[in-house]
């Protein structure tokens, strides 16, 4: 129930508490999107018991990636010298 | 799909690893909430790369596993009733009761299924008008927001034959349960990432300040974990040698914003409100539950079905059994340390609920470690 990896949006809900559909890997499940009203066609969501808590952000999720990628570099810069 | 495989890359895994053996230099031990967490720790060997100086302890983050007993109890009652349908995610029905579990319900004859969501137990109301419909709701602040939509769906569609029996959990007084406990030796965590998507990182602050412990809002990917756990040493290190203060740390902000999901905020708090609660292992814990409100009282299963809450039964059945559960939540214990670990207990004989649930601390040593980890534990 709380295993959740991203799922990408390809139908919207027709009403507020309706269900949309998401695209995990191949199998494509309903869910409620009430509460990421925000959440276009191809955004990327996660999902808990069938109703998406958050959307994905793409910009912060490549913040992270070159945080990471700074350090590894500052600690074998630091690891030469 | 998107952001898998950039957090499990192995070469920044390595660094990652390093860099958190460049920066420890004392013994510390933190404890991941989310069982989540403590699957990805165990199948991708995270515990095993870590150094010596860093242990990592598993905390009440299964929503199963947190369950009492008595609750188990309650809806087995509940799904005994002449004309009650019950339903609950699958992992619930082959928990153990006092003396049985809802799968054995079943075979009695009680209508027992296994929904995906809180919303297909109402369709499922909709679609049968002739069964009451009781969904057995057990989850964190990650699934509150999906029942609060099945209750505010069922009020919106006048449905007669739905309602809760809600065991609902708040994980920042468990958090307080633990580490307020004389036996605690949890010095930092990593907070549950999808419990902080909708509650937002405010709300752990205070716990931060009273306590003096880093909380670090972690993802689920392997270098999420890596990451979070080296925010968290690296607050440690810092009080250690300056008396620097803590913080609470947001590792996690593809997902997690510092207000959280205001729209499922809004739906919990239309329909729930805080109330006392009881946890496995942890006992009743004040502010720790959901209850419906006044206004849903009709969706209510307590109300309806005139049930008591259940109480407590520290002497009763559970507490002669050797399932060590309990600590094993409060991550006073690992799941090897129990006796019964991969012998009496295993997935298909489960003596206790975290080695049912598939976010279970037990099942997931014995999923990813076997029986090796048992024979390590010798
Ligand atoms: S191994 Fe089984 S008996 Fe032991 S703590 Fe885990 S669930 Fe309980």
């Amino acid at each position: 129930m709380c295993l959740a990896i991203p799922g990408c949006i390809v139908e919207l809900a027709a009403d507020p508490l309706g269900q949309g559909k998401v695209r995990f890997g191949e199998v494509l499940r309903p869910v409620c999107l009430a509460c990421v009203p925000e959440a276009q066609v191809g955004d990327y969501v996660i999902v808990h018991a069938g109703f998406a808590i958050s959307v994905l952000d793409g910009a912060e999720a490549e913040r992270t990636l070159a945080l990471l990628d700074a350090a590894r570099d500052a600690g074998a810069a630091g690891g030469e010298a | 799909m998107k952001y898998l495989a950039e957090f499990r890359d192995p070469e920044r895994v390595r660094h990652s690893v390093a860099e958190l053996a460049r920066v420890t230099t004392q013994q510390w031990t933190v404890m991941e909430i989310c069982g989540g967490q403590t699957h990805a720790i165990v199948r991708y060997g995270l515990d095993q790369l870590l150094p010596q100086g860093i242990e990592l302890v598993h905390g009440p983050g299964c929503p199963v596993c947190v369950t009492p007993i008595e609750e188990i109890d309650q809806a087995i009652a509940v799904a005994l009733l002449p004309g009650v349908t019950l339903c609950s995610f699958g992992d619930m029905l082959r928990v153990p009761g006092t003396d049985t579990d809802l799968l054995q319900a079943r075979a009695q004859g009680a209508d027992v299924r296994v929904v995906y969501s809180p919303l297909d137990a109402v369709e499922l109301a909709l679609a049968e008008p002739e069964r009451d419909v009781v969904f057995f709701a057990v989850g964190f602040e990650t699934t509150t927001p999906a029942s609060a939509a099945a209750a505010l769906r069922a009020k919106q569609l006048g449905i007669a034959n739905f309602s809760l029996l809600s065991s609902h959990v708040r994980v920042p007084p468990a958090m307080s349960a633990i580490l307020s406990s004389d036996e605690c030796r949890v010095d930092g965590f990593l907070a549950a990432g999808h419990v902080c998507s909708v509650m937002g990182s405010a709300e752990y602050e205070p716990l931060c300040d009273r306590y003096q412990v880093p909380i670090v809002i972690t993802g689920f990917e392997p270098l999420d974990i890596l990451q979070g756990l080296l925010a968290c040493v690296k607050q440690l290190e810092a009080r250690a040698a300056t008396g620097a203060a803590v913080h609470v740390e947001n590792q996690y902000t593809r997902a997690v914003r510092e207000s959280g999901n205001v729209h499922a905020q809004a739906l919990v708090n239309e329909v729930f409100e805080r109330a006392p609660r009881n946890w496995r292992g942890l006992g009743s814990i004040e502010q720790s539950g959901f209850e419906l409100r006044e206004g849903y009282a009709q969706l209510d299963a307590r109300r309806r079905l005139q049930l008591e809450m259940p109480s407590l039964d520290p002497q009763g059945k559970a507490a002669a059994s050797p399932c060590i559960a309990g600590r094993v939540l409060r991550g006073l214990e690992k799941p090897a340390d129990c006796p019964c670990f991969a012998r009496e207990c295993t997935p298909e004989t489960p003596l206790g609920a975290p080695m049912v649930s598939s976010e279970g601390a037990c099942a997931a040593y014995f999923q990813h470690r076997g029986r090796s980890s048992q024979e390590a534990a010798r």
